[in-house]
């Protein structure tokens, strides 16, 4: 669900590490706010709820929203709280078991 | 377990500042701050990008670094990435840091926990691409990232700040959707003369908006039924203002309408709090100190009431002085010679406030959204279902949560408590403070049973 990104990068990264997410390579400044860096690369849906299966994005960018939250080694946790790092492995949590994504 | 003096929550302008002031007067400190650098939101990340985007973020965001500079010192153990799950009297904080929990003890604390940006619910608001003006805000100081296509719904000075800083930036947002009407200015110009006191404030008000007039950035005030549209994502704005429809296309969506006191960490320890009619929120019940009705427990900043980065750094300072005294390493007369310049100007930064709660008060149609609109995004829970819950008896927040689990998601109600509480108050005709607050209960963020297993003591009480 990668598309033409709505946010532009004020400087562009002296480098860049390759991180997967939903099964896709994508390529961000290391050491970057994990949920900066997937909306600079146009990754707009985060996750589904588990409610309604509506989709999520980030909303507040400090913590206290948990609408960010991926699942990285089988871990959901929140994308603004992380940075990024060579070679993350990023899921959207429980979709697998929702039967909405790839395994 | 780590024993100290003092033991501060938040490392934004109160905790590096009541840090500082502790650390001077010879108390070992323990700081703990969830963010990898300090600085709080207001300042994030402001060691490392003052330098790189100053002149976009503006020489109050600059500032900041006098405030992390002085807390690199002897008697401060500064733990960045310590996420704070649970406080216990005593005091006992339990934290998780680098994939390990562990706990630190101390006879006093200090919360700085900073604000909340206002839930602003309204149809649509949970859509990607909608986010807070804060969250907009991170965005750019941290991060260096900007929106294309952006629109600004609510009121307030945050509003402007943000709009500035991306006309500055060459980014100008498409438009300000300002919910505050010109009634709202009228009633406001009677603090005017109050609010003189605190005239740099109003100058630089009044600079920002200049600069958004010459960028040509579209104003449309008095703006009601607002909501945001759009098919998986954000893609337009609904209103009315000016007696017409409008619509206007955009990729993201910031709202902002005030910002409230984030009170989890301190209402989990049974800080009493009371509702603050002109700011629309729950405050913390302090003295002048920041001392609270829990031995030992100070609040300083926004979370001990809203009034901003310099009030946050005086009351920061104020509390530490309270507590150096208490803790024999200051006699109360040089406590109070210390303090008093402070109180001053703390006063005199606060002088501004009544003004601004009139000018800008928050847009109607969230504190009572209709019935389709959610207020809980967690559990998805709209403003029907809760006004339902009233029908049939229920009469508090904590009563909602068994009737249909609004408030205990992931978010712990941070983002619909208010708006519980609010709608629960009206439906029932009680008052927010008869109606009260959901309970909040550690774990105040979620904590892994391999990060207990990794305790450097084992599991303690706090965890089990």
């Amino acid at each position: 669900m990668k598309t033409a990104s709505p946010f532009l990068e004020l400087e562009a990264a002296p480098a860049r590490v390759r991180v997967w997410f939903d099964g896709e390579p994508l390529h961000l400044p290391p050491g970057a706010n994990l949920a900066a860096a997937l909306l600079a690369a146009g990754v707009a849906v985060f996750r589904h709820t588990p409610v309604s299966g509506a989709p999520r994005g980030p909303f507040c960018l400090m913590g206290a929203c948990f609408d960010c939250l991926v699942e990285i080694d089988g871990v959901v946790r929140q994308a603004c709280m992380l940075e990024v790092e060579e070679g993350l492995r990023i899921a959207r949590p429980h979709e697998a078991e929702a039967g909405r994504a790839p395994v | 377990m780590h024993p100290c003096d003092l033991i501060v929550v938040g490392a934004g302008p109160a905790g590096l500042a009541a840090a500082a002031t502790a650390a001077e007067a010879g108390l070992q400190v323990v700081l703990l701050d969830e963010q990898p650098r300090p600085g709080g939101q207001i300042y994030r990340d402001v060691d490392r990008v003052a330098a790189l985007r100053g002149g976009i973020l503006g020489k109050d965001y600059a500032e900041g670094q006098a405030l992390t500079a002085a807390i690199r010192r002897d008697g401060i153990a500064h733990l960045q990435g310590a996420v704070v799950w649970a406080i216990e009297e005593g005091i006992r904080v339990s934290y998780t840091r680098a994939g390990q929990a562990a706990q630190v003890t101390a006879p006093r604390l200090i919360l700085a926990t900073g604000a909340l940006e206002r839930p602003m619910p309204l149809p649509g608001w949970t859509l990607p691409g909608v986010m807070t003006a804060g969250a907009g805000q991170i965005l750019l100081k941290q991060s260096g990232v900007l929106a294309r296509r952006a629109v600004l719904v609510g009121t307030g000075p945050l509003l402007y700040l943000i709009a500035a800083q991306m006309v500055r930036a060459g980014t100008p947002p498409l438009a300000l959707v300002e919910t505050q009407t010109r009634a709202d200015l009228m009633r406001a110009n009677r603090h005017l003369g109050g609010a003189l006191r605190g005239w740099p404030y109003l100058a630089k008000g009044l600079a920002m908006l200049a600069e958004l007039v010459r960028a040509r950035v579209p104003r449309h005030t008095g703006a009601s039924d607002i909501a945001i549209d759009g098919e998986g994502r954000a893609e337009a704005v609904n209103f009315r203002s000016g007696g017409k429809a409008r619509a206007i296309a955009c990729d993201t969506v910031f709202l902002h309408h005030g910002v409230v006191p984030n009170t989890q960490a301190a209402r989990s320890i049974g800080v009493p709090h009371r509702w603050d009619a002109a700011q629309h929120c729950f405050n913390p019940v302090v003295d002048a100190w920041g001392g609270t009705a829990v031995a030992g427990v100070f609040l300083a900043g926004d979370g001990a009431g809203i009034g901003g980065a310099h009030v946050a750094d005086l009351g920061g300072r104020i509390a530490a002085l309270k507590v150096a005294e208490e803790l024999g390493r200051l006699s109360a007369d040089e406590r109070d010679r210390r303090a008093a310049p402070l109180a001053r100007q703390r006063r005199q930064q606060f002088a501004v406030r009544p003004f601004l709660d009139a000018a800008y008060p928050p847009y109607a149609g969230a504190l009572a959204p209709a019935d389709a609109t959610l207020v809980c995004r967690c559990e998805e829970v709209t403003a029907g279902d809760i006004r339902g819950y009233a029908k049939l008896g229920c009469i508090g927040p904590n009563q909602a949560k068994a009737f249909g689990r609004a408030g205990m998601g992931p978010c712990q109600g941070r983002y619909c408590g208010l708006t519980v509480t609010a709608l629960l108050a009206e439906a029932n005709g009680r008052t927010p403070d008869d109606t009260g607050y959901f309970r909040i209960r550690p774990p105040l963020k979620p904590v892994t049973l391999g990060e207990l297993a990794a305790m450097e003591d084992g599991v303690s009480d706090a965890a089990e």
